[in-house]
């Protein structure tokens, strides 16, 4: 054990000592499923997210029953009646009809990533009506079904974003710490000027003047690119600061008096000492991104319907009426809360974990 | 201190030249110019303006027709005269329109900003010296949840309480019977009564920020050995904390202005159209989707000044407080 330790890599360390920290770890496992979710929402969801129910739009969510006549049974879900008593949009729970609720149930087709086709779900019921876990929106369509789609553009859109930022951050953050100097001050000082901008009036700004006739593809790519704009600084300033402390180390002196050259020395020497702190400010980064795209997205100008991100669900959600009659259209909001808190929580605990000190 | 000041001073010029730069760029990105938009507003108003002459006379008078950088060099000679440029959606001076929401989008989030410091300084501090404590857990916890929820979706959720549960109208800054009066007392206690939602809204992201930030500086001065030293005088425990780690942990907490502020501002744009403030913010996100872009971009410039302005105040206020900074 104790030999296994003296000889252990780096990585193994970090993933010893992120283990310890449970908050950590779960909020791993959070992210992955959500990940999972992500990847296969043609699976995950129940229905088909633009498939729109004429006779059932803005019903409320089901509630999944285990009890029912006094004993405990299979879950299921009681079927939805039209209140016809108002005019309202209104339902009642109609307890004549149940649904029993199932796994790998046949329904909507669809063809994963385009290429496999397929009826299979992850879970429905196999009586001919839908069940909504959390809803329809006012067009009828599974809000379930919709967030789970979303989360493909809300969580890949940091993923791109921090990637972007990422590579600027790395290459600049290196140069500006490894050779200081002129060149050092030049780029602090640009840092400093971006980031005393307020960022969402420019990110609005720019995102307004993508052209409206663009595929939900440029828009995506087009939107991570303007928010890793503003958003390398922070990962630039990490860099540096870690170039900055082992420049002067022994062992990298006696390398380039070796002559190692210089970007052997900056790429193979330094970088990999710290790259796990880098992954852990990315990771923090990541949350960031998510709230920008759903705040551009909400207000309108960011991605645009038919994309669907948490952030344009989140748009139905924007006048007060409609929250008042139907406030299970916040639930988008509360798949960005958890993301984002999981990816804070996660990011700690990696930084934690990097920190030989600690 | 004056060198300081000096070099201070310098780094605003450039700042503001590149936000210059990129609020004209965001001004320049929509397809077609403002001849172009200005026609097609015309016409939607039922005057046909016409005519490739027309078209040109336009771009000539308004000095479309030269390359971007001399528009450019025109776009800023108009500002620093004091000319933001014309609005084409409100067919009206872009200073009219923004001039008194302007002073509402500035005291939004100067407040917060006062807001945010004045509450995350005392819980700061608490977290610190009850390290671990149930109460600690708590703040933490909610602190981290503050963090995760994008002000919008607070602002939302705050809406739906108050109209579900305590069947008031949560939004506005006047009630209907001051939205036309002149200022008096009674529309500043009613202000203020309307002021406090966007303030917390705005203020929350911050606040959970620079709790985190206090407490862990707080915590790194309070196991160093001075501290200990002092406590073997028999220093009383509040007295030893204020006077000493507190002082120093203070430093950060002053220079976060530079990421608080702008964090103020980003939030008050979206939390106004949200709770439809008659700030600026509304006005610029409508000016975006109406590509009414001297607009859109007369307010990133401003709104941008102001930011870089309260930054430079509060890095002058850090070098009066922390005398070690000027040496740096």
């Amino acid at each position: 054990m104790e030999q296994g330790l003296h000889s252990a890599s780096q990585s193994r360390l970090v993933w010893r000592k992120f283990k310890k920290s449970r908050v950590a770890v779960g909020s791993a496992i959070v992210i992955v499923v959500f990940y999972l979710m992500a990847a296969f929402a043609e699976f995950v969801a129940p229905y088909d997210p633009a498939a729109r129910d004429m006779i059932h739009p803005s019903a409320p969510p089901m509630m999944v029953r285990m009890v029912a006549d006094g004993r405990v049974q299979m879950p299921f879900v009681y079927g939805l009646e039209k209140d016809t008593g108002t005019f309202a949009r209104r339902y009642v729970v109609d307890k004549s009809r149940k649904y029993p609720f199932a796994l790998f149930v046949r329904g909507d087709r669809y063809r994963m990533w385009g290429v496999v086709a397929s009826d299979l779900h992850l879970f429905g019921t196999p009586h001919d009506t839908r069940i909504y876990l959390f809803g329809t929106d006012k067009d009828g369509r599974d809000l379930l079904s919709r967030i789970i789609y979303g989360a493909r553009l809300s969580l890949s859109i940091g993923f791109f974003g921090v990637a972007i930022s990422f590579s600027i951050g790395i290459v600049l953050g290196s140069i500006s710490g490894y050779f200081g100097g002129v060149v050092d001050m030049i780029i602090q000082r640009f840092i400093e000027i971006l980031s005393s901008i307020p960022t969402l009036p420019l990110w609005m700004g720019l995102s307004a003047s993508l052209p409206l006739r663009w595929s939900v593809i440029e828009v995506f790519f087009s939107i991570s690119v303007i928010l890793s704009l503003l958003g390398w600084p922070e990962m630039a300033r990490v860099v540096r600061g870690k170039f900055l402390a082992l420049r002067s180390e022994d062992f990298i002196v006696s390398a380039r008096l070796d002559g190692v050259k210089t970007s052997g020395l900056m790429f193979r020497h330094m970088l990999p000492l710290f790259f796990s702190h880098i992954i852990a400010a990315a990771t923090l980064a990541v949350p960031g991104m998510i709230l920008a795209e759903t705040s551009l997205s909400f207000l309108g100008i960011g991605l645009r319907t038919p994309a669907i991100s948490w952030g344009v669900l989140l748009q139905a959600a924007q006048n007060t009426e409609t929250v008042a009659s139907a406030p299970w259209l916040f639930i988008p909001g509360l798949f960005v809360v958890v993301a984002v808190l999981g990816f804070n929580f996660f990011g700690d605990g990696l930084r934690d974990a990097a920190d030989p000190y600690k | 201190m004056v060198d300081y000041l000096i070099r201070r001073v310098l780094l605003v010029v450039p700042t503001l030249v590149v936000v210059s730069i990129l609020a004209f760029l965001v001004m320049e990105a929509p397809p077609g110019d403002f001849v172009t938009t200005y026609i097609a507003g015309q016409a939607t108003l039922g005057v046909q303006v016409g005519g490739i002459e027309v078209e040109e006379q336009l771009r000539e008078i308004w000095g479309l027709d030269k390359p971007l950088h001399i528009r450019y060099l025109r776009w800023i000679g108009n500002l620093l005269r004091g000319e933001l440029g014309y609005s084409l959606f409100w067919q009206a001076p872009v200073k009219e329109i923004i001039a008194s929401r302007f002073i509402l989008s500035m005291v939004i989030p100067a407040v917060a900003t006062g807001f945010v410091w004045i509450v995350a300084f005392p819980i700061g501090i608490y977290s610190a010296t009850h390290q671990y404590s149930v109460s600690d857990t708590m703040l933490t916890l909610v602190g981290f949840l503050g963090l995760s929820i994008p002000n919008f979706l607070l602002a939302l959720v705050l809406i739906y309480l108050g109209n579900t549960y305590l069947g008031i109208s949560v939004g506005g800054l006047f009630s209907t019977q001051y939205l036309r009066a002149a200022w008096s007392v009674g529309k500043v206690i009613d202000f203020l009564k309307h002021l406090w939602i966007p303030i917390v809204v705005v203020g929350t992201a911050g606040t959970a920020g620079l709790i985190r930030i206090i407490r862990a500086n707080l915590l790194d001065e309070i196991g160093k050995s001075y501290v200990e030293m002092a406590r073997s005088k028999g220093l009383s425990e509040p007295r030893l904390i204020f006077k000493y780690p507190v002082r120093i942990a203070i430093s950060p907490f002053i220079s976060s202005i530079g990421w608080v502020l702008p964090g103020m501002i980003s939030g008050e744009v979206i939390v106004s159209v949200v709770l439809g403030l008659p700030t600026a913010g509304p006005i610029f996100l409508r000016a975006l989707r109406m590509q009414d872009m001297q607009l859109a971009g007369a307010y990133i410039m401003l709104i941008s000044v102001f930011t870089i302005v309260g930054v430079f105040l509060s890095d002058i206020l850090l070098v009066i407080v922390d005398p070690r900074i000027r040496y740096t």
